[in-house]
């Protein structure tokens, strides 16, 4: 079954391990499609998505947003600077507002963990979480799962290091659990101000050195100090922070395994988590990443919309 | 699900031989092998265009193009029914200016093909689409028809045509199963051409 049996993709937990696998094979799929010269297919026309960002985004947004216009979606941008939020209407209203108007799928992001929850009581469509305040954020890591299967080949037995800011990362919150899911073994490598409040509940190891963890990883996943998030630091500064747990050239030189990969969700801080050198090495697969983001969607999306009948099983 | 085998319409022979007939009629229609490229359906018709093209290149020496094409994506029931697994459309070459030839290996109502012309357009524009089919068994829910045709299979609604091919199935066969599953014949015209 090729199916998504979950209505609605809030938190990574509501795939099971078949699913992801059958997300990626399609997603394969999908890149080639994104090659071509006539990036587009009849698949969803006529079925509504609206992208309901209430907090900045640049690359989830153009990439969902290009996922539905290649599956030929209509889609409808919903952004808290223009519409009834800055005059007081609250989520629920909104989200009532919407269903009345018969869509199909909402992609919700949001400052406050939960409020995916809130959307899929209130409405009838699918919901998609786009990233929900410090919780999750299930379609980055499809993505990841996709870049790292690409790149090793598999996902299951190796050992990832996510580095830095994990108790305020959604990307964290999803990309853990999902690895542990998979069959991989994941490592939270940060000082003690930036690890998650129970780190066995996301299925990790910790680690407070990365030099010291460094030369076990297959991958080394960076992510960046979450400044706007935290009332300021949590280290004393971030010049110390990069000294410590940044990621440069003698670090990928000397301690990481010479065929690891290093990722990066995005926006990176050049200079703090990341060098410029790192970044510019041909083992940081950040742009990968990226191009792998509309590829997935677009089998997460074709999945969740399609029926429930199998091609199979139906009468030629 | 309990299957039964009402008959067995073609042979290994049989196919071998019908295909090796439509080969030398594309020939004949369109006076040699020249801008000609094959483009098979999966999961069938992708085996039986790569048996066109190697009677092609056995007839006239001409190696033809030959491309696959999955119509997953294309298909007009996406909202009721899913794919198990999206397979990879591969056409190595310019369809642009091109006489394609689609291969599937059964016609039934016409909406695979409807999908599969949808879907070599997305790669460029052709000269013209024919198209080759190993069997057709009637029940045309579009204006759809086979150029090539390797044999008519009069069928109710409810069976199902099977064609085994022995790269996928270990034997090459075409029967007729009945189909407890199937639903019961739409409501319209039955344009099955009994040959």
């Amino acid at each position: 079954m090729a199916g998504i049996a979950s209505k609605h993709l809030i938190r990574i937990e509501d795939l099971t391990v078949d699913e992801i696998y059958s997300v990626l094979e399609n997603a394969a799929t999908f890149k080639e499609i994104n090659t071509r010269t006539i990036k587009k297919l009849p698949t969803l026309r006529g079925r509504t998505i609206i992208n309901m960002f209430l907090e900045p985004s640049t690359r989830t947004r153009s990439s969902f947003e290009l996922a539905e216009k290649r599956l030929s979606a209509d889609s409808l941008n919903f952004s808290a600077s223009s519409s009834a939020t800055v005059k007081g209407e609250s989520l629920l209203d909104t989200a009532e507002t919407f269903d009345a108007m018969k869509i199909d799928m909402v992609i919700v992001r949001h400052r406050y963990g939960g409020s995916p929850w809130i959307l899929a009581e209130a409405m009838d469509a699918h919901i998609i979480n786009g990233g929900d305040g410090i919780h999750q954020h299930p379609t980055q890591t499809l993505l990841d799962l996709f870049t790292i299967q690409e790149a090793k080949g598999r996902i299951a037995g190796l050992t990832v290091g996510i580095v830095g800011d994990i108790y305020h990362s959604r990307v964290a919150g999803s990309l853990a659990p999902a690895l542990k899911m998979m069959g991989a073994r994941p490592i939270c490598i940060a000082p003690p101000s930036y690890q998650p409040d129970v780190p066995e509940a996301l299925g990790a190891e910790v680690s407070h050195s990365l030099d010291e963890a460094l030369p076990d990883l297959d991958v080394v996943y960076l992510l960046r100090i979450q400044g706007e998030r935290a009332q300021g630091l949590s280290v004393p500064s971030l010049r110390e922070y990069a000294t410590v747990y940044g990621m440069n050239q003698w670090r990928m030189d000397n301690l990481m395994k010479p065929d690891a990969i290093i990722m990066h969700p995005g926006p990176m801080n050049r200079g703090v988590e990341i060098t410029p050198e790192v970044i510019a090495d041909s083992r940081s697969l950040v742009l990968d990443q990226v191009n792998a983001g509309v590829a997935v969607r677009m089998a997460v999306m074709y999945q969740m919309l399609g029926g429930e009948g199998d091609v199979a099983t139906a009468a030629r | 699900m309990p299957e039964v085998v009402k008959a067995t319409v073609m042979d290994q022979s049989d196919v071998s031989r019908s295909l090796m007939r439509i080969s030398h009629e594309i020939l004949e229609a369109n006076g040699g092998a020249a801008d000609i490229g094959i483009v098979g359906i999966i999961t069938r018709g992708n085996l039986i265009a790569a048996q066109i093209a190697e009677n092609i290149a056995s007839i006239e020496g001409v190696d033809v193009p030959v491309g696959t094409l999955d119509i997953s994506l294309y298909r007009d029931d996406v909202a009721t029914k899913l794919s198990p697994v999206l397979h990879r459309s591969d056409i190595p070459f310019s369809v642009e200016d091109k006489t394609i030839i689609l291969v599937d290996d059964v016609l039934f109502t016409g909406r695979t093909i409807r999908a599969a012309m949808d879907a070599v357009i997305d790669f460029g524009r052709p000269r013209a689409i024919q198209l080759a089919v190993l069997v057709d068994r009637g029940h045309r829910e579009l204006p759809i028809r086979a150029d090539y045709v390797g044999k008519n299979v009069p069928s109710s609604y409810g069976e199902q045509v099977r064609v085994h091919m022995r790269a996928v199935d270990g034997d090459t066969s075409v029967t007729i199963v009945s189909d407890p599953a199937a639903s019961s014949p739409p409501a319209v015209a039955d344009t099955t051409k009994g040959e």
